[in-house]
């Protein structure tokens, strides 16, 4: 794929749309159609789109593997500390109303930290299962590599 | 009357996707047409209102999952044979046809009893829907009745399709993660692992 001049430009234009279009959809979700899920798809299309064009090792160098395993774990422990957070403030698990002053704030906080949360972890396990298909079909280069 | 020619194009392409599916051969061009047939399934989402749904389609199933089935594909063949054919069945096909279009015209049979389509007085609308029209402004103030009901009314079953998620990375990671090992020792002794 290295010398598809066409596929290079368009794509290099392409993606930083793609990501914008992703941001858009994690934090306007409440508003419009989308949200977390819909989010950490496309930002992880992306990225796979990155991938697919220059390379997967390009790709890694974007994102690498060991911070994809961090993200996956971030985005669950974001969504579970917010329950966590709403009780130690005196409410029920994922009650976000006592996360602020009034109800419709808290509300409001509670939904864009978890939709956050929902973004990352999907993002990251998309690209975490992208990675292992792309990488299985290839040899190992230095077999005294450290274990994963 | 407009809606009416799209959900006629949009269905009868999926009819023509879904038999080009079945009569094809060729795998590779059977994963293209997996993902038209997302994608036109996406664009009768939007006929239908539903856009959150749509997105998830369009993006997970015409974008995402065509990736990893030609991945797939490339790790099954060798480059050589990448556009191998699928071998033709050895069974004749008529007891599962037939399985298939009586379980069909049961179902078609089954519609008859469903309230419309959009019915205001289905027993589906009728149930909580009204609570969160009429409620999820008010009470979270968030004008998206889908975002309020997903990640407030129903927090918990998000948290839990969140969990599934990380679980499903856990176990690609732990089934195909990292790279296949040629161990240079198994290799000399023929097979034998020495422990």
């Amino acid at each position: 794929m290295k010398h598809n001049l066409i596929l290079r430009v368009v794509s290099k234009f392409l993606i930083p749309l793609i990501f914008l279009f992703a941001l858009y959809v994690q934090f306007h979700g409440d508003f419009g159609p989308g949200g977390g899920f819909q989010a950490g798809v496309i930002f992880s299309a992306g990225i796979i789109l990155y991938a697919l064009v220059f390379g997967v090792d390009s790709a890694k160098q974007v994102i690498p593997p060991y911070v994809l395993r961090l993200l996956a774990s971030l985005g669950v422990l974001i969504y579970a500390g917010t329950g966590v957070a709403t009780l130690l403030l005196g409410g029920n698990y994922l009650e976000y109303g006592v996360l602020a002053s009034s109800q419709v704030a808290g509300q409001h906080l509670g939904i864009l930290v978890i939709e956050l949360g929902v973004g990352i972890t999907v993002m990251s396990v998309m690209l975490i299962m992208f990675f292992a298909f792309a990488e299985r079909g290839r040899p190992e280069m230095n077999s005294e590599s450290k274990s994963e | 009357m407009i809606d009416n020619i799209v959900d006629i194009t949009l269905l009868s392409l999926l009819a023509i996707h879904a038999v080009a599916i079945i009569r094809m051969r060729s795998l590779f061009a059977v994963i293209m047409l997996f993902g038209g047939f997302s994608f036109l399934s996406a664009g009768l989402f939007v006929v239908m209102d539903a856009a959150d749904v749509a997105f998830t389609e369009a993006a997970v199933g015409a974008g995402i999952s065509t990736v990893l089935m030609l991945a797939t594909l490339a790790l099954t063949y060798a480059p050589a044979e990448i556009d191998k054919k699928e071998k033709r069945p050895t069974h004749q096909p008529w007891l599962p046809l037939s399985v298939v279009f009586i379980t069909g015209a049961l179902l078609i049979y089954g519609t008859w009893d469903i309230p419309a389509f959009g019915d205001p007085d289905a027993p589906a609308q009728q149930h909580v829907a009204p609570y969160y029209l009429e409620k999820s402004m008010p009470e979270t103030g968030v004008p998206n009745v889908v975002t309020a009901v997903l990640a407030s009314y129903r927090g918990f079953d998000t948290l839990g399709e969140v969990t599934v998620i990380f679980t499903a990375g856990i176990a690609v990671l732990l089934l195909i993660g990292g790279r296949r090992r040629v161990n240079p020792q198994i290799e000399k002794t023929g097979g034998k692992r020495e422990t």
